[in-house]
């Protein structure tokens, strides 16, 4: 999606002979009324229509973020502990320092790899406190971007994050394309994505989401994460793991973590963005942070110098209040382990609904194979539905949802998953 | 282990502000006085969370219907209009036709940036000016925003230690039509010093006359002169004359909330109608880079804003410091004049704002770190807020020392 190329520019040039020619001193016309308007998010979209509708039983499925069973938004009870406590401490306001938090980076460091691992102990990781996932992509593209030495390509499952293309673009990436979800099986296109990625060309970028796929929900296995372990260190790809929903997905943040892991202990460099705002519901507070792994003390230093001059035209240093709950939680024993259960809670409240929603359709009398919905893992659950069924919901059963199909299952609760199973099962039967 | 991609990746230079601050950090010396980074300090030296900020957080944190959900991506609203408001004034023609529109930032950096990216990717602009010298950060913003050329226009004049408005007003004439100037709305960053009313009505003459574009970067409103009216005035100037311009706000040392980076880009346009498709396109710049701003600094500033009795509480603060910082001026000015300090030092009370461009050259800086633990930035940079009854002694008479003995290019 490029954004300038959508709209009619004027060239310095004719601008200036324009100007001129406008005899500036009462110039009246704006030099503004040849923007036009960008393009409607599409999730967006889907909530304000989903506002103006009066149906009492209408359901918004598009925006991920994770609600209760009451369909509210949820505040960790860890995270309400910590503000309690950092509300105690009565601490400053002064600047944070670039990278943010020395103790918030190496926190969330060691939530990514494991408290004990020999990466952050040995000092060879680089890690900066981003502005949520977005702010920790970008900060990543911006660097690789700028020293990544060799193709300046990041290849893409097919789908990703809608806004994966335009951060990647804007930051000056080239972005390409692998295989990654089958329509056919609504699950992981295991051999197309094999397939494609021994196309790469040597020395590209790879962008693989950690866990819970956004927005098919379908993760690769183990064994098959193994396989492209190895495919990609032998193309020499460069591996960018994008790790939005840590403990979110399983309810076990060790296990979401393990292609992490694994590609570390295999030898690969990786990049890393992590983003706390759905395992933490820190949403708005926007923390998170980009790490890269080096191979030596020196080199984790050249690059975070790096990326503090990358961090300070942007937004000089980063908010504090996200992060200082995040270390809050992370460092003190009792409050991690009241966040282990929140994180818990969260995971086998959106399973059990995956779990609802697939017996319920089986008791519509659904013939269609819903197999996928308890397969698929995380917020999202990737239907299947067409454009046409998909429309259908919305206008008939004021079901809202993004037009490929995707549902964001933390909008399901016990009370409205048998009018969704009801209301999917009529346009699909 | 195989080669690293990184291997090659050179280790970039420090930046000098923080550098500075590491080394009077790990200064032993009892007596040290840090004039290097700008943020507000106490009579006790202290830095000072605002008793309307603490008491706004005890607030948020009792209300049961906040919740830490998505901000939209051009910020919270009630900020950013409070924000616009609070700069262009309720007289605001611009305002009062819908032709003003402000968009939450990361604090000012993240406004000027926004700003600057619109400015470039939208309004292909390429050329961007500022005043030599000028915040050290401001060219590294807009040159990774996409600008193509950062030029300066002349501002110190170090011999008379005052606005060379000759120099700026030759450098904008120069100025290719299209070129964005980007001004300091008050309290000039280094120097201090401002452009006078009258100097302002001609700068804006200038402008309109070559067809430049004006970017104030407002970071000290309120806490420049204790009035908020009266430091926007430049600002309010150009919109009562109707220029198209763009603001960047900061509410880091204002408000005091440094590191929850609440900022407002303020956008003024000559028709309404351009502010939704410009909202528009910001908002695509906005997604790209950050997705959408931090909740807890904009739920402080936005509810003071529009709470009178808050509002009255926070100018109390704003003056407060302001108050404090003058009388630093007079202060080291007093004893510096007292003790017969060779040059002038007129120069300290008719700045304004945080910082002061003492006029010292580097060899007298380097000196004053060295010998004396004075820390401050090369270019003769002190923070007025590191000064105090404790230290304020101290410091004039190293300064007496280290004129009296360097050998430099006049004071």
């Amino acid at each position: 999606m490029a954004l300038i190329s959508s709209l009619k520019i004027f060239s310095p040039s004719t601008l200036t002979t324009a100007q001129n020619a406008l005899s500036v001193s009462s110039r009246n016309s704006s030099w503004w009324s040849h923007v036009e308007m960008g393009p409607p998010d599409p999730i967006l979209g889907v909530t304000e229509a989903f506002k103006r509708d009066t149906n009492p039983k209408k359901m918004n499925l598009g925006v991920g973020a994770y609600r209760d069973d009451n369909g509210k938004p949820f505040i960790l009870p860890s995270v309400k502990m910590a503000e309690a406590e950092i509300e105690k401490k009565n601490m400053d306001k002064e600047y944070s320092p670039i990278s943010g938090s020395p103790e918030f980076c190496k926190a969330t460091i060691n939530l990514a790899l494991g408290e004990d691992n020999e990466w952050t102990k040995n000092g060879l990781n680089a890690t900066v406190q981003g502005i949520s996932g977005t702010g920790s992509l970008r900060i990543g593209t911006s660097f690789l971007s700028a020293f990544f030495p060799g193709n300046k390509d990041l290849y893409m499952p097919t789908p990703t994050w809608g806004n994966h293309v335009p951060l990647a673009k804007h930051a000056g990436l080239g972005v390409k394309q692998y295989r990654y979800y089958d329509p056919k099986t609504c699950g992981f296109d295991f051999h197309g994505a094999l397939q494609d990625i021994a196309k790469i060309p040597e020395r590209s970028m790879i962008l693989l989401h950690a866990c819970a796929h956004n927005p098919t929900g379908v993760d690769p296995k183990p064994e098959q994460w193994a396989e492209m372990s190895k495919v990609i260190k032998e193309k020499k790809l460069f591996p960018f793991f994008d790790m939005a929903y840590q403990g979110f997905a399983s309810g076990d943040i060790d296990k979401d973590a393990t292609p992490v892991r694994m590609f570390l202990k295999d030898g690969h460099q990786i990049a890393l963005s992590q983003s706390y705002a759905k395992n933490m519901g820190l949403y708005g507070e926007r923390a998170g942070a980009f790490s890269l792994i080096c191979s030596s003390k020196e080199e984790a230093a050249a690059t975070m110098s790096q990326l503090k001059i990358i961090i300070r035209p942007m937004y000089s240093n980063p908010p504090v209040t996200g992060a200082r709950i995040a270390t809050e939680i992370l460092t003190n024993p009792s409050l991690r382990s009241q966040w282990l259960k929140d994180v818990k809670g969260m995971a086998d409240r959106i399973i059990s609904m995956r779990q609802l929603l697939r017996s319920n359709l089986a008791k519509e009398g659904s013939s269609r194979d819903w197999a996928h919905i308890t397969d698929q893992i995380g917020m999202f659950c990737f239907t299947g539905m067409a454009p046409a069924q998909v429309e259908k919901l919305t206008k008939d059963f004021s079901v809202y949802l993004t037009k490929d199909g995707r549902i964001s299952v933390a909008g399901i609760t016990s009370k409205n998953v048998e009018y969704l199973a009801h209301a999917i099962h009529q346009v699909t039967k | 282990m195989a080669t690293s991609k990184f291997a090659s990746v050179e280790n970039a230079p420090p930046i000098e502000v923080f550098a500075l601050n590491k080394a009077y950090v790990d200064d032993t010396f009892p007596q040290k006085v840090n004039l290097g980074v700008g943020a507000y300090r106490t009579d006790e030296g202290k830095p000072w969370v605002l008793p309307v900020v603490r008491q706004m957080e005890q607030q948020l944190a009792a209300d049961e219907t906040l919740n830490k959900e998505y901000l939209p991506v051009l910020g919270y609203e009630p900020l950013a209009s409070a924000a616009t408001s609070m700069l262009l004034g309720s007289d605001s023609p611009s305002l009062k036709e819908g032709r003003a529109t402000g968009i939450q930032c990361l604090s000012g950096t993240g406004a000027l940036r926004v700003g600057a990216e619109f400015l470039a990717r939208i309004g292909k602009h390429t050329v961007v000016y500022s005043s030599n010298p000028t915040w050290g950060n401001h060219s590294l913003v807009f040159l990774n925003a996409g600008f193509e050329t950062y030029r300066s226009y002349r501002y110190w004049d170090a011999a008379k230690k005052a606005l060379d408005f000759d120099g700026l007003m030759e450098d904008l004439r120069n100025a290719p039509a299209n070129s964005v100037i980007l001004l300091h709305a008050c309290a000039h960053n280094p120097t201090g010093v401002d452009p006078t009313q009258d100097q302002w009505k001609q700068i804006a003459d200038l402008i309109e006359e070559r067809g430049l574009f004006p970017f104030f970067d407002s970071a000290y409103q309120g806490f420049a002169s204790g009035d908020l009216d009266r430091d926007a005035w430049a600002v309010r100037y150009f919109d009562s004359r109707g220029f198209e311009m763009v603001c960047a706000q900061s509410f880091a040392k204002n408000f005091g909330l440094y590191n929850e980076r609440v900022g407002n880009l303020t956008f003024v346009a000559k028709d309404r109608a351009v502010i939704e498709p410009v909202r528009s396109q910001i908002t695509l710049l906005v997604r790209a880079n950050y997705s959408n701003p931090p909740n807890h600094g904009a739920r402080i500033v936005g509810t003071v804003l529009n709470n009178p009795a808050l509002t009255e509480q926070w100018k109390g603060h704003i003056k407060t410091m302001a108050d404090r910082i003058i009388s630093m001026r007079h202060g080291l000015r007093e004893r510096l004049e007292k003790m017969e300090t060779p040059g002038t030092w007129n120069h300290i009370t008719d700045q304004i704002g945080m910082f002061s461009f003492t006029g010292l050259g580097p060899l007298a800086v380097d000196k004053l770190i060295a010998e004396h633990h004075i820390y401050l930035l090369k270019g003769g940079r002190i923070n007025m807020c590191g000064l105090n009854t404790n230290n304020i002694d101290y410091v004039a008479k190293c300064i007496h020392e280290v004129v009296t003995t360097t050998q430099e290019a006049s004071l």
